[in-house]
């Protein structure tokens, strides 16, 4: 299938009083349609926002780069204006957001949240609304669907409160939905019963799905290709074989490493020395360097060019462009 | 929902006893003999022998300790006898209910205006933060909060009353004339005074509000549903932006009974104020505690009313209580 | 934060410099009140209620006196019962606040009824009122003052040490072996510095104002010394007649206290953590 987005070159930044945080920087990559792609990174790696450029939801102090591009269906939605931003957002595109207990009005019910999304992109009657609403919170698996559209957030458990999340980004059939750590706050049982779910209504749809996690542990499971960040920019990206069996990238197999895993008999758990270069001034070489076992000299003067080392699989690292 | 209803009103009956207790020392502390306080010329106490004199003393309560007093006095204060005022031994509480409406007109018609100011005004600095649209609003309401309120009042009496004459200087009513426009146009420049520090207040408050609520996450879902941006901050920011404001309302209310006072010794507005300094000119010690412990009334009951009305207003706290209670 | 990047964040804010050199300057010119050629007190009926000349800049008062003297005499007076109300308070707030905040359970319960007791009470009133019994003078003017403000400065103390106590370094020195106290001294209150900074800025604006319209309603500073309150009492007789009289020391109140209260916003949020991120 085709490339549903094209990320191209993008930028963003913050300003704050101690200077401009540079979050994303000058990244690029392709989301192929129908699959889900997953977006892996330490916290603070660019990952959210990268994701949120997408959604059009960078506000200020934050500021993408006039020359970024992001291409979806081959239209720059960068350039959009708000009427196109409001019809692409919830329609063509979805978010679900990380913590639904501060995603959710507080003080709105349930309903009125999940049938305002269908009442700005649809004209129909406000019944027929809520009648596709209920049908959205059984879809997800939400028990007493028409009694509960009438409860507020805090009357939900934390998972049921996801389910709503995801219920809402769901409506509509959008063709990509961005989900930010959607299972991130919740306990393990709960994660991995929303994420079947997820992988179900994933797979009937045939829908795109961007995934961004920091948890490997998911990734394995449902994601085809792996994009893979590091201090604002894509270091690694391949198809899961790629990423989990020939990692190419020192960082990428120090985060592979660092999970555990029950197949291996394992004395440890390996870490990753060291912290995250500070984004406000950003080391001009690669930004690993300073935690990487195999750094070279070079490493700390200019950040490596691209290395595609087959169809799926490309690398920014020396060591590779030293074997090219 | 009643359980929280029973908490405030536990919490209200403790501060009123220690309120009760503060004005009561008043009397207790204050100089002289209590039993002439409580007695109109007519009963000529000087020309009462001792044994009468004691005997009185007892019927009125005034015998034993400080305790034993307190709860004879606290006693009669619950069942509406508030004693004779010292100056002209006229029962207090008729003194204080007869200009009790005068003050309660003025503080209400500050806050009502106030509150109709500060919304918009608030709304609007946090809409446009630090545009020049916020920071007209925000200087201003800086002004509000540090203007001294009787100064104020001081300068709309030279301006609109001694040189444009718009407005009288003083008073609620001219003599002879009987009507209510005639009161209104005695309370515009009061009423202004008195509202302009609540209405810096509140706006600073809503302002505040605004910049964060726009920024709490479901902002971001709303947006992200393709709901307009209006829409957004008119459906899910504007509820969340004011919901508060029930509790702030209650909060000033003490700075409104304070600044009721100083306005009306400004402008003379016949109400509790004005009476409250006479009593303490004079001296009048029943009368001084029959104020205090009204002011206080009215203080605890406006905070009161506030925190029930957010409790049906805040669907957390509302829809908490009942799935407590069953 | 450190302290180079909160100097230039300081600095670079136009606002919090020009209160800075506003209130500098009223303190200046009350400290140099004695330079003036009039004596502030001085009766001189003959030059009585003058409007703005090259002699009286701002002309005199009902007896005479001039009246821009007066106000530089006054300001060191409304300046002192200020600054003075806001040290008491600060110190109790602190106190309170820290204790309740850091002891918890009871004692925090306690400290916190008692706070709001005095927040459910008219305070300019129950003021008045015990004033009424009081000697009347510039000590149990402050203290009264200081009685109804420590407790904002408990409420910010209090919440702030709650979020302290839990951090890594005061449970490490819990851990020591050191004393409540000396980790209260030691570790808390220096790190508590930005918020009671932010809170002696708004406390010291408060108690100027409240003084004021105390000293107006003759509560105040008493006769023979003037506040510029009192000097507002004094001159609302003579609006009519010379109304600059009540708009010089209003202004400077006015002035002050704005000041005060800008800074006080500033350096809050300079000092909050939400925007160094």
């Amino acid at each position: 299938m085709g490339n549903i987005l094209q990320v191209e070159n993008l930028s963003v930044t913050y300003g704050t009083h101690t200077g401009e945080i540079q979050a994303v920087r000058d990244v690029s990559f392709t989301i192929e349609e129908g699959a889900v792609t997953a977006i892996v990174g330490e916290s603070g790696c660019g990952k959210s926002v990268t994701s949120k450029s997408i959604m059009g939801l960078i506000q200020k102090p934050g500021m993408v780069a006039g020359e970024s591009k992001i291409l979806f269906r081959g239209e720059n939605i960068l350039a959009y204006t708000k009427k196109q931003w409001d019809s692409y957002r919830g329609q063509k595109c979805s978010m679900i957001f990380q913590d639904a207990l501060t995603a959710l009005n507080p003080t709105m019910n349930i309903g009125r949240q999940v049938t305002e999304k269908i009442m700005a992109h649809e004209k129909i009657s406000r019944q027929k609304a809520w009648q596709e609403g209920i049908r959205m919170l059984k879809l997800v698996g939400i028990p007493n669907a028409p009694m509960r559209m009438k409860q507020y957030p805090h009357e939900f458990s934390g998972g049921m409160r996801q389910r709503v999340m995801i219920a809402i980004a769901l409506t509509l059939n959008p063709q990509l939905l961005i989900a930010d750590e959607p299972t991130t706050a919740l306990d393990v049982t709960v994660q991995a019963d929303i994420l079947d779910m997820m992988k179900g209504i994933q797979q009937e749809h045939g829908m795109t799905v961007i995934l961004i996690t920091h948890d490997l542990g998911i990734v394995a499971d449902c994601a085809r290709h792996i994009i893979v960040m590091y201090a604002g920019k894509v270091v690694e990206t391949g198809s899961a074989e790629d990423i989990f069996y020939r990692p190419a990238h020192p960082y990428t197999k120090a985060l592979l490493s660092a999970v555990p895993r029950l197949d291996l008999e394992q004395g440890h758990l390996e870490t990753i020395e060291g912290a995250p270069p500070n984004m406000a001034n950003p080391p001009k070489g690669c930004p690993f360097a300073d935690r990487c076992p195999r750094r070279l000299p070079v490493c700390g003067k200019e950040f490596p060019q691209n290395t595609r080392l087959s169809e799926s699989h490309q690398v920014c690292c020396w060591l590779q462009r030293g074997s090219e | 929902m009643s359980h929280f209803i029973g908490k405030r009103l536990v919490q209200m009956a403790v501060v009123f006893v220690f309120v009760s207790m503060f004005a009561f020392s008043i009397i207790y502390f204050s100089p002289g003999d209590p039993l002439y306080l409580y007695t109109s010329p007519s009963v000529s106490v000087y020309k009462m022998t001792d044994e009468q004199l004691e005997d009185m003393r007892e019927s009125l309560g005034l015998t034993g300790n400080a305790a034993q007093r307190y709860l004879n006095w606290a006693g009669k204060m619950l069942h509406g006898d508030w004693g004779l005022s010292v100056s002209n031994h006229q029962p207090v509480k008729k003194q204080i209910m007869d200009k009790l409406p005068n003050t309660i007109g003025l503080m209400g018609a500050a806050l009502l205006l106030s509150v109709i100011l500060a919304i918009p005004l608030g709304l609007l600095a946090g809409s446009y933060k630090n545009k020049w649209v916020d920071n007209i609003i925000s200087g201003i309401s800086y002004l509000g909060i540090s203007l001294p309120a009787f100064w104020f009042g001081i300068m709309l009496i030279i301006v609109f009353s001694l040189k444009l004459g718009w407005f009288p200087s003083s008073g609620m009513r001219t003599i002879g004339v009987n009507s209510a426009a005639d009161v209104v146009r005695h309370g515009v420049l009061p009423v202004i005074v008195l509202s302009v520090n609540n209405t810096a207040v509140f706006v600073r408050y809503i302002r505040s509000n605004t910049i964060e609520q726009r920024e709490e996450e479901y902002v971001m879902t709303a947006i992200s549903k393709g709901v307009p941006k209006i829409q957004v901050m008119y459906r899910h920011v504007l509820k969340n932006c004011l919901l508060p404001i029930i509790t702030m309302v209650g909060m000033n209310f003490g700075t409104l009974i304070t600044g009721s006072f100083i306005v009306e010794s400004v402008f003379g507005w016949p109400g509790l104020g004005t009476l409250c300094m006479d009593a303490i000119n004079s001296r009048d010690y029943t009368m001084i505690m029959g104020i205090t412990m009204l002011a206080c009334i009215v203080l605890l009951i406006g905070n009161f009313l506030a925190d029930i009305l957010y409790g049906f207003a805040d669907p957390r706290i509302k829809r908490g209580e009942e799935k407590e209670n069953g | 934060m450190d302290r180079k990047v909160m100097k230039k964040v300081f600095f670079s804010n136009k606002m919090t410099v020009l209160c800075t050199g506003l209130l500098l300057a009223v303190m200046a010119a009350s400290l140099l009140a004695p330079l003036s050629p009039y004596d502030p007190d001085a009766v001189n009926v003959a030059e009585k209620l003058q409007g703005m000349s090259s002699k009286h800049i701002f002309g005199t008062d009902s007896l005479g006196r001039d009246t821009f003297t007066r106000a530089l005499y006054g300001g060191r007076v409304s300046l002192l019962v200020g600054f003075a109300a806001m040290c008491v308070a600060v110190f109790i707030g602190t106190f309170i606040g820290t204790v309740s905040g850091y002891k918890g359970g009871k004692v925090d319960s306690i400290c916190m009824r008692v706070v709001d007791v005095f927040l459910s009470v008219p305070s300019l009133l129950f003021i008045i009122v015990v004033y009424a019994f009081m000697p009347r003078n510039m000590v149990t003017l402050v203290l009264m003052l200081a009685s109804f403000s420590w407790t904002k400065v408990a409420r910010v103390v209090r919440a702030q040490t709650l979020t302290l106590k839990e951090r890594d370094f005061v449970t490490a020195a819990k851990a020591l072996g050191v004393g409540q106290s000396t980790v209260i001294w030691r570790h808390i209150i220096p790190n508590l510095m930005p918020q009671i900074i932010v809170a002696s800025s708004l406390s010291i604006a408060n108690a100027i104002l409240d003084e004021s319209a105390l000293s107006f309603l003759g509560y105040g500073i008493q006769l023979p010394m003037a506040s510029w309150g009192s000097m507002l009492q004094s001159a609302q007789q003579y609006i009519l007649y010379n109304p600059i009289c009540a708009v010089i020391p209003g202004s400077l109140i006015l002035i002050t206290v704005l000041c005060f209260n800008v800074m006080g916003d500033m350096l809050q949020q300079i000092l909050d953590p939400k925007l160094v991120k």
